[in-house]
């Protein structure tokens, strides 16, 4: 494969190359612990504080030492809820919403099965958030909400600021899953009014395993991991130096860049959606056009399969992903789409389309070029398109 | 990314036998776009018994389309009596292989080819043991006899392997318990080595009713309420469903056409094959 056009970012990211180089000295010759008494070790925790001071720099954080570093955005967002039950040990209500990630949504499944009352508040047609469902449904008994910031397929923006505020008012801990609004817009921990915030470093040009858990000075939560003193205790074991560094660099850089994601990001990205939708009458725009995280496009094509349309655009070096059941093995398509009242039919047809700073306008024309006869040649192996040409009506079935 | 081998890559960029015959001798339909993936099979057979061409349309993932392309290459040149001996398990060996979630799309296969050699001897489909018996898991809409037909030709013993051979069990899971029972049975039947074929027995009024009320609400009204069309269920009288639509559908032109294409032809898949659907103004 000689050309590669990498259009799945919200599932991960290239190493930005400052990134890398940041890390290196960590992965050869400073190896020190921080924890050490010896300067060998202990200088590399001047490394890990000065990292830490950037993340909390990139989402607004008044204090450094709200920045809590875990291992991935799964772990972050499972010690938010996990963390805040272990101290409201009395309340037993938690809300969140239908289309968040597994690592919030089948956590509230197992704590239903233990016992809990979740609340899953619906989204509409665009992925938005049902506001009334949601002030409806908080009570006395709640202990925590999650609600993600952006979400990973569609991309669509949940109205943060104005849950925030609400809870705030109510004294209830909110946690926020900004992994896919990180680097794409800005985050300002404290517009939002939340008090509990999960960040991953490979969704934004950091390594991998590594995670923060934003915690607001003040807010009660227990450690879920026993076991030493690291990161105040809130988050025992060995901190991963190169990391931390790493995600430290990623998150000063996505700062520089955020501006960017705004103008040229998402410029390539309507220029690639719009010229998606005029080219093909049996494709639809998935999620609220105007209300979302400008790097992301999700497509529904009618009567053709998403798996095999990804399989093709691989054999061009295009990647990309999608919410078909086929692509995950699930057999039922992605539970976001389902969420949001997509017809099966076009659900199993979606694509999603995810940009990053390193795309070029040169990319984008290249997919436009490919996708024609990918489309075409899967329409003509599909038995649905082959009876509409015959009876000359469109039907969905 | 799932672990294909080279022939069903191959089978899925270059598909052998794509298309229609418009004078087909049987044509044969299995799966929906509902379920994620449906074949259609055409077959052409001379007055010598022997399959001259075989031609399909697949809406499906990469194994989906490579399936349906080997099954047109096993059976063009053979006998009927041949093909009919061809399984789901030949499609799978001329493959090289499948990944485990990926066996239903063999057994797609396998359908569509006894469904259309059925067509073919004019045999009604009301007898096809595959589309008829009850529905146990409604998410696929997968029926008792075909869960049991794959138990006895690949020897499966679990409910994961159901699942990846014919979906039964993979939407909502809250029939997993019944295909526990259908296995314990099938294993039972087989130690005692007994081939008696399991009971037929008609729907029940009931039984048919609150089938014809699950299909409308779980999968026909979703459908057309994406053209912002609604349906309403009036009645069921033995075989004949009484249903009114309303929205965009009741002025619709092409409503009696929606209507038998897309009402009666999801009652017939999901509730029993002599479903006859009248509208009621």
């Amino acid at each position: 494969m000689d050309r590669l056009v990498y259009l799945d970012n919200n599932a991960t990211t290239m190493v930005a190359p400052e990134v890398v180089e940041e890390m290196m000295p960590f992965l050869t010759t400073r190896y020190g612990n921080p924890s050490s008494i010896h300067s060998f070790g202990g200088e590399v925790g001047i490394d890990v504080e000065k990292a830490r001071h950037r993340v909390a720099e990139f989402i607004g954080a008044d204090n450094d030492y709200e920045i809590v570093f875990t291992g991935t955005g799964t772990e972050s967002d499972n010690m938010a809820l996990l963390g805040s039950l272990a101290y409201y040990r009395d309340k037993r209500h938690i809300i969140t919403s239908r289309v968040e990630h597994p690592a919030i949504l089948s956590l509230c499944k197992k704590l239903e099965r233990d016992g809990y009352r979740i609340t899953y508040v619906p989204v509409d047609r665009e992925g938005i958030l049902d506001m009334d469902y949601f002030m409806d449904a908080v009570d006395d008994d709640t202990a925590v909400v999650s609600i993600m910031y952006a979400n990973n397929e569609t991309g669509v923006i949940n109205p943060v600021s104005e849950i925030g505020a609400f809870l705030r008012d109510r004294g209830i801990p909110f946690h926020v899953d900004a992994v896919q609004a990180a680097g794409k817009i800005p985050i300002d921990v404290n517009s939002i009014h939340c008090d509990l915030l999960t960040l991953s470093g490979h969704k934004f040009h950091g390594p991998k395993g590594i995670g923060v858990l934003y915690v607001r000075r003040g807010t009660r939560i227990r450690p879920v991991l026993i076991g030493g003193h690291q990161e105040r205790g809130r988050r025992p074991g060995t901190e991963n130096v190169p990391g931390i560094v790493g995600i430290g660099r990623a998150a000063e850089l996505a700062g520089t860049h955020v501006d960017y994601y705004g103008t040229g990001v998402k410029k390539m990205r309507d220029m690639l959606e719009k010229g998606i939708l005029e080219k093909f009458s049996n494709a639809h725009l998935n999620g609220s056009p105007g209300n979302r995280v400008p790097n992301t496009t999700n497509i529904g094509f009618d009567y053709i399969e998403g798996e095999s349309i990804l399989l093709y655009l691989n054999e061009k070096g295009i990647a990309a992903s999608s919410g078909s059941a086929c692509s995950s093995g699930s057999l039922e398509p992605s539970h976001v789409l389902r969420a949001m009242g997509v017809p099966f039919t076009s659900a199993h047809g979606s694509i999603r389309f995810s940009l990053s700073r390193f795309i070029t306008e040169d990319d984008i024309s290249y997919v436009l070029s490919v996708l024609p006869g990918v489309v075409e040649r899967l329409l003509e192996l599909s038995p649905y398109w082959d009876n509409i040409n015959r009876t000359g009506k469109p039907v969905n079935i | 990314m799932w672990n294909y081998t080279n022939k069903v890559k191959d089978l899925y960029i270059h598909p052998k036998n794509v298309g229609s015959i418009p004078d087909a001798d049987a044509v044969a339909e299995v799966g929906s776009i509902v379920c994620g993936d449906a074949l259609k099979l055409y077959l052409k057979i001379d007055e010598n018994r022997i399959i001259t061409d075989a031609k399909f349309e697949t809406f499906g993932c990469g194994s989906a389309i490579a399936s349906s392309s080997a099954l047109t290459e096993l059976i063009i040149g053979k006998t009927v009596e041949e093909a009919e001996k061809i399984t789901n398990q030949d499609i799978v060996s001329y493959l090289g292989g499948l990944p485990d979630e990926k066996m239903h799309c063999s057994v797609m296969g396998g359908e569509a080819l006894t469904k259309a050699l059925k067509i073919w001897r004019g045999e009604t489909i009301e007898d096809e043991e595959d589309t008829e018996g009850e529905v146990i898991c409604h998410c696929f809409g997968v029926t008792d006899p075909l869960i049991r037909k794959v138990i006895r030709e690949n020897g499966l013993s679990t409910v994961e392997e159901i699942t990846n051979y014919t979906k039964a069990g993979g939407g909502c899971g809250s029939c997993i318990p019944r295909i526990e029972d259908i296995i314990a049975d099938e294993l039972k039947k087989d130690s005692m080595s007994a081939d008696a074929e399991p009971d037929k027995k008609p729907l029940t009024n009931i039984k048919r009713m609150q089938l014809v009320q699950e299909t409308i609400s779980t999968v026909i009204q979703p459908e057309l309420q994406k053209d912002g069309g609604q349906i309403e269920l009036i009645d069921v009288e033995g075989n004949k469903v009484f249903v009114a639509l309303r929205g965009s559908c009741a002025n619709c032109m092409l409503s009696d056409v929606t209507l038998k294409n897309l009402v009666e032809d999801r009652l017939r898949e999901f509730v029993e094959d002599d479903i006859e659907v009248i509208e009621a103004k």
